[in-house]
């Protein structure tokens, strides 16, 4: 297994090794060791790679990923995973604020809490937060699920577009246009799949479903004066 | 952007390294602020009151000042000459006097207090810590700031920690939007503010909340209501350290405690080389939350 050491490798030389291999499509495992908080670690993987973090990494960790799995064995700074493709992303400790934006595809895994706007923004990614997400999360979501085994901060889901949020504690408060749907059998199907892919201790029928009221989706001539 | 850091020591030995581990933190925090850098150090407790004074021609007016402060005063003033800057130590019955004198002779007053130092200049954070040398420095708590400016100036005052009060400081990130009508409100009550900056009003509405009798929570609890704007604020006081972010906290903050040390930063790579963070407890201290230490 290749090991790239921060303390003697330059972060553009681990990012281009990295994104070669994966390139490559040799599935190869690299660690990285002594990330010390650096920036942008092992961003643009487009292919099969696995990569183990041993450490915390600061802003951009992992980002715009596809295909590829990238482990942190710390917490990880702003904008983990930002608008990632496909595969997965696995956090050991924290996420800061705004894990998983824009996300397209893959899972995104953080075993301990995530910070404000979590998953803002999101288009198809899957996230499963087994502590607590802050403020403002899944803001504008627009698909894809975002699973929660703790507690949602304020404005939960504001202005919601077709993204299912599953909390299994409390919601501090729902944001715009954002309601509390009823819990169906296929959503208890996609619950459970999630939350065996992210080996996660907790049942689906423990958790509840918010979604979109789709109050938001048309504008109303009765509010004109409002705007 | 601006870079913070903040170091409060919970046993003694490792207070001769104070300086040493927040110049290192400081130094990694210049890429969120390279136009100007200062710290706050709280060492060891003179007997007496510290001045520390700032000069852009410090050879002309630190000759010969503290004889000319004591002949004013009539008492015994010690002087430590460390660059730019200039600490004088003084009677604490003397600190009205002293400071009218100072300010007369167009010196710059970074701070006073029984235990805290100011230390601040324009440049870049290495070349500001090894001029004053913070390496040296031992003391209980520190905090620093690296400045990307904003909203006034880059000058040697306009740099952060602001200190509005004896041994009390503060360093920001962010902006204040309400930082003028705070101003005026503050300045009905007697309380004046040195120049355009944001920042130092917001020192200046802690430090009135605690003269009026708030204690150091009260007054950060206080921020949330009557500040308006982005902040993550740190402060400091003779005995404690405290953190308070505006409810939207978007400025990045993150904290580490052990049983040696809490540490604060604007991001984790601050704290790589401080001793046992493998093994520490590190969060991201949660919107509108007060959190302080005081020993």
């Amino acid at each position: 297994m290749p090991v790239l050491d921060m303390l003697k490798t330059e972060l553009r030389e681990v990012n281009a090794t990295l994104q070669a291999a994966a390139k490559a499509k040799g599935n190869e495992a690299f660690t990285i060791e002594n990330p010390r908080g650096a920036h942008a670690m092992a961003v643009g993987l487009d292919g099969p790679i696995s990569v183990t973090v041993k450490g915390s990494t600061g802003y951009y960790c992992a980002g715009m990923n596809k295909l590829a799995t990238v482990h942190v064995t710390g917490s990880a700074g702003p904008g983990v995973a930002e608008n990632m493709m496909s595969g997965e992303v696995i956090i050991e400790g924290d996420a800061s604020q705004y894990a998983g934006a824009t996300g397209h595809g893959g899972l995104l895994n953080i075993k301990g809490n995530a910070s404000s706007r979590c998953g803002i923004s999101m288009k198809g990614i899957d996230i499963v937060v087994h502590g607590n997400i802050g403020h403002m999360s899944a803001f504008m979501a627009q698909k894809g699920n975002l699973v929660v085994l703790g507690n949602a901060g304020d404005a939960l889901g504001d202005s919601l577009y077709e993204a299912r949020l599953f909390v299994r504690g409390s919601v501090k408060s729902l944001g715009a246009d954002c309601v509390e749907k009823e819990m169906r059998p296929e959503h208890l199907e996609i619950l459970r799949g999630l939350l065996e892919r992210a080996g996660a201790d907790a049942k689906p029928e423990e958790f509840k479903r918010y979604g979109s009221a789709r109050n938001l989706y048309h504008f109303n001539i009765d509010h004109a004066d409002a705007y | 952007m601006c870079g913070i850091v903040g170091l409060f020591l919970k046993k003694d030995d490792l207070r001769p390294q104070l300086g040493d581990m927040l110049t290192d933190m400081l130094i990694t925090m210049t890429d969120r602020g390279p136009d100007s850098a200062g710290i706050a150090i709280y060492g060891d407790e003179a007997a007496g009151l510290k001045i520390t004074v700032q000069s852009d021609t410090p050879d002309e007016d630190f000759a010969g000042l503290d004889a000319a402060l004591s002949g004013a005063l009539d008492t015994e003033v010690a002087m430590r000459v460390a660059s730019t800057h200039a600490v004088l130590t003084l009677p604490l019955d003397k600190e009205a006097k002293a400071l009218a004198f100072l300010e007369a002779r167009g010196l710059r007053v970074m701070g006073s207090g029984e235990s805290m130092e100011i230390y601040k200049e324009v440049g870049l954070p290495k070349d500001v810590a090894a001029r004053f040398g913070i390496r040296a420095m031992g003391g209980s708590h520190g905090i620093g700031h690296t400045r990307m400016a904003t909203e006034s100036a880059v000058t040697t005052l306009g740099a952060h920690p602001f200190s509005t009060a004896g041994d009390q400081c503060l360093v920001h990130n962010g902006s204040l939007s309400n930082h003028n009508a705070m101003r005026r409100k503050l300045a009905k009550k007697g309380v004046f503010t040195k120049t355009e900056n944001d920042t130092e009003v917001g020192a200046a509405y802690i430090s009135s909340r605690i003269a009026e009798g708030a204690s150091l929570g009260e007054a950060l609890e206080g921020t949330l209501k009557d500040l308006d704007g982005f902040f993550t604020f740190v402060t400091g006081t003779k005995n404690g350290f405290g953190v308070v972010r505006d409810p939207i906290a978007c400025k990045p903050a993150v904290m580490a405690e052990t049983d040696d040390y809490v540490a604060f930063a604007s991001e984790y790579r601050a704290f790589a080389d401080l001793p046992g963070i493998d093994a520490a407890r590190v969060w991201e201290p949660e919107p509108a939350t007060v959190y302080f230490w005081e020993r």
